[in-house]
């Protein structure tokens, strides 16, 4: 008996070496997610389960919204077309888990850019696509204008698991109203619930009210008040610890920023190549190396740019011709007065 | 010899080892490349988000196993008032489906049909939204039973306010004792003597009789507040006072009384069918009423095939109490594997304890429906 033991830990340590050894050599590795990508062929791409302007699929099944188009975006960059991206629907609640168990690669979802699950939760945000706040809607016949109006008892449709369910709290309380917070799983049981009657009002983020607003039964029948009660910076988000990835999604929203910074579209793009701006030059892929950073080749930023457009086409294409929010407000170059400052990609 | 009986337990025990070990190994390692600590810290840390229905006091600055607490207590509710409903309204449809009346026996398997080849979930949507259509807003709601409005915002009820109810509880548990020991003494009197008492009458008056002595002399007073209507806007109107319950929650027991109920008519059907007929016969000819066949002949016979499989349909009324999470009734699984596991991203742990909960809650509604059922078993003597 004493022999079996004896034989049994000796077998179990000869295996904990062996794991050892795995996972060692399976961190040598750089960006496994960009050679998993390239060996499936589709980016594995995160992103709502129908949120018109940002991730919303159509009868066909055809993915559009500014959300959708970082990953389009990152499709071109490392597989050269567009096209070849996988969506998961995901709740608010599956997101990150969605993430962080490897199911998907990218999480393009209207999700906003915290410390906390920056630094916490094995996230890393790489950028802003959207800046946004939490607002409320209600309706109109409420004779409702302001917030100020609310009395207590008021009740609120919301998600669960979004930063909205906390804010809503922090909110209330500072105005020392009492409410009743009515939590869903998924948006469409919100918007459905609300627009019954079930609650008085709604509140997400200002983007995510003009969006659903669209699929009420009367949409005009509703309005979103002027205030906004905190800061919603929604991003795409990879898994913490591949850094060579993260500069790869990082970029390719970059490279769709400056490129509308600088005039560049998908219409004038290769005519752009022969430019006299060097930057201009860069960004086309007609001068310096700027793929090779990454383990890409030099057209990287040109396909995007091609394929998918500028942010700024995308935000036309997206969210003001569709009638969401005709209005850039923040999400607008630096340049022209908005929010969209982005490093260089020199 | 004895080699041979140990080597393939001890090969067995060395696969699951192995198992849980690169598995426990797996999720280190994935943890720790992304920075992610496992621990169950949070529990303590504030959850600062709020929560619409609590059975006990609760706001978003208690913490995480506070909300924990409420989540567990609403699947709880849920899960109890629905075994309730369900065993009787089961009971009632599987005595119904053997009438001899066409149109009871007719309508009870109709009902049974439909109910239990419409997926839950289905029903659940079906009877929130189809309800919140159909209800009307506060300040359109006509009074129900004198005092009750409901509405689209739930069914808003007068809430009792009692004076010393700590009296009154004691008073109540007091005459649950009496009954108790008295129907033993009642059962030992008719077995030495043959005489039967009225058991049930002085059971009833002794549960109704004494808490309502302590009216009269140990000073409990009960008053209600009623629901009264109050404008937030020009449109949207709220009750204030009463009690107010919200419309997820009596969707979600509908849904699952109705659900649940028809399985439990069919094993009601099938115990009461699985007694020969010769039982009823014998019972009948020695001079017994039909009740009294129903109740001393047939029931303590079909009770022994009803339990076991009703046992199943209790569990499984629990665990599709966490379909709540469709229609925002804030139970286990949307407060705190939901929520809470957002909020704190501790997936593994969050999951883990709620995986836990089920199971426990499970195991201990099989406990006690095993004893229930060995008590009731044929006693060999």
């Amino acid at each position: 008996m004493y022999k079996y033991i004896k034989k049994l830990t000796s077998l179990l340590a000869v295996f904990a070496v062996l794991f050892t050894f795995a996972n060692e050599a399976m961190a040598a590795k750089k960006s496994k997610t960009l050679k998993n990508t390239q060996k499936k062929g589709f980016v594995r791409c995160g992103v709502s389960q129908g949120l018109p302007g940002f991730s919303n699929a159509d009868a066909a099944g055809n993915w559009t919204g500014v959300d959708v188009d970082v990953c389009r975006a990152v499709a071109a960059a490392v597989l050269g077309d567009a096209n070849k991206v996988k969506f998961t629907p995901l709740s608010a609640k599956e997101r990150f888990t969605a993430l962080t168990s490897g199911e998907i690669d990218i999480l393009s979802r209207n999700t906003t850019w915290t410390l906390s699950r920056d630094a916490d939760i094995g996230l890393t945000f790489v950028g802003v696509n959207f800046y946004d706040g939490q607002g409320f809607m209600v309706r109109k016949d409420s004779g409702i204008t302001s917030t100020s109006q609310f009395k207590n008892g008021i009740s609120a449709c919301t998600n669960i698991g979004t930063t909205t369910e906390l804010n809503m709290r922090d909110f209330f309380n500072s105005k020392g109203i009492s409410y009743e917070p009515v939590a869903f799983e998924k948006a469409d049981e919100v918007v459905a619930a609300y627009d019954s009657g079930r609650c008085d009002t709604y509140t997400t983020d200002k983007s995510g009210l003009a969006a659903q607003r669209t699929k009420m039964t009367n949409p005009d029948d509703h309005i979103v008040l002027p205030e906004t009660i905190s800061k919603e910076p929604l991003g795409p988000v990879v898994r913490q610890g591949d850094a060579v990835w993260e500069d790869i999604v990082r970029w390719s929203l970059n490279v769709m920023i400056e490129a509308e910074e600088y005039g560049i579209n998908s219409a004038n793009a290769d005519m752009m190549k022969t430019s006299e701006n060097p930057q201009i030059k860069r960004l086309v892929g007609s001068e310096g190396e700027l793929g090779a950073a990454f383990g890409l080749d030099n057209d990287w930023s040109l396909r995007i740019i091609k394929q998918v457009g500028n942010y700024g086409e995308s935000y036309k294409r997206n969210i003001a011709d569709t009638g969401i929010l005709p209005d850039r407000g923040p999400n607008q170059i630096w340049t022209k007065g908005g929010l969209l400052y982005v490093p260089p990609a020199r | 010899m004895k080699l041979k009986k140990i080597l393939p337990q001890l090969l067995t025990l060395l696969f699951i080892v192995l198992i849980f070990g690169f598995f426990t190994m797996n999720a280190q390692e994935n943890m720790d490349t992304r920075g992610i600590e496992f621990g169950f810290g949070f529990l303590t840390q504030e959850a600062s988000f709020d929560i619409q229905f609590s059975l006990i006091d609760y706001d978003g600055s208690h913490s995480y196993a506070r909300a924990y607490l409420v989540g567990l207590l609403n699947t709880l509710l849920v899960a109890f008032i629905g075994i309730i409903l369900a065993t009787l309204l089961g009971l009632i449809v599987g005595v119904a489906r053997l009438s001899p009346n066409y149109l009871i026996r007719k309508t009870a398997s109709f009902y049974i049909e439909f109910f239990r080849n419409v997926p839950l979930l289905l029903q659940i949507f079906f009877w929130y939204f189809a309800a919140l259509r159909a209800l009307p807003m506060p300040q359109d709601a006509t009074l129900l039973l004198g005092s009750s409005f409901m509405t689209i915002k739930g069914l808003y009820t007068p809430a009792p306010i009692w004076t010393n109810f700590d009296i009154f509880f004691t008073t109540l548990i007091v005459a649950m004792i009496l009954i108790f020991f008295f129907v033993k003494f009642a059962k030992k009197k008719q077995e030495q003597e043959g005489k039967q008492l009225p058991v049930l009458i002085i059971s009833l008056a002794i549960f109704i009789g004494l808490p309502l002595l302590t009216f009269l002399v140990g000073g409990v007073d009960l008053s209600f507040s009623f629901p009264e209507l109050r404008k937030m806007s020009q449109s949207s109107y709220t009750f204030d006072g009463g009690m107010g319950i919200p419309p997820e929650l009596i969707a979600l027991t509908l849904a699952l009384t109705l659900y649940t109920a028809t399985f439990i008519a069919e094993n009601v059907r099938a115990g009461i069918q699985g007694i020969g007929k010769g039982q009823k016969e014998a019972a009948a000819s020695i001079g017994l009423t039909p009740s009294q066949v129903l109740k001393l002949v047939i029931m303590p016979q079909a009770l022994r095939i009803i339990i076991p499989p009703t046992t199943n349909q209790y569990l499984n009324l629990t665990k599709n109490s966490s379909l709540a999470a469709a229609i925002a009734y804030p139970d286990l699984v949307l407060v705190f594997a939901g929520t809470a596991m957002m909020q704190t991203g501790k997936a593994i742990e969050i999951v883990g304890i709620t995986m836990a909960t089920y199971l426990t809650i499970s195991i201990a509604i099989s406990l006690l429906m095993n004893w229930y059922n060995q008590r009731i078993a044929i006693k060999e003597k």
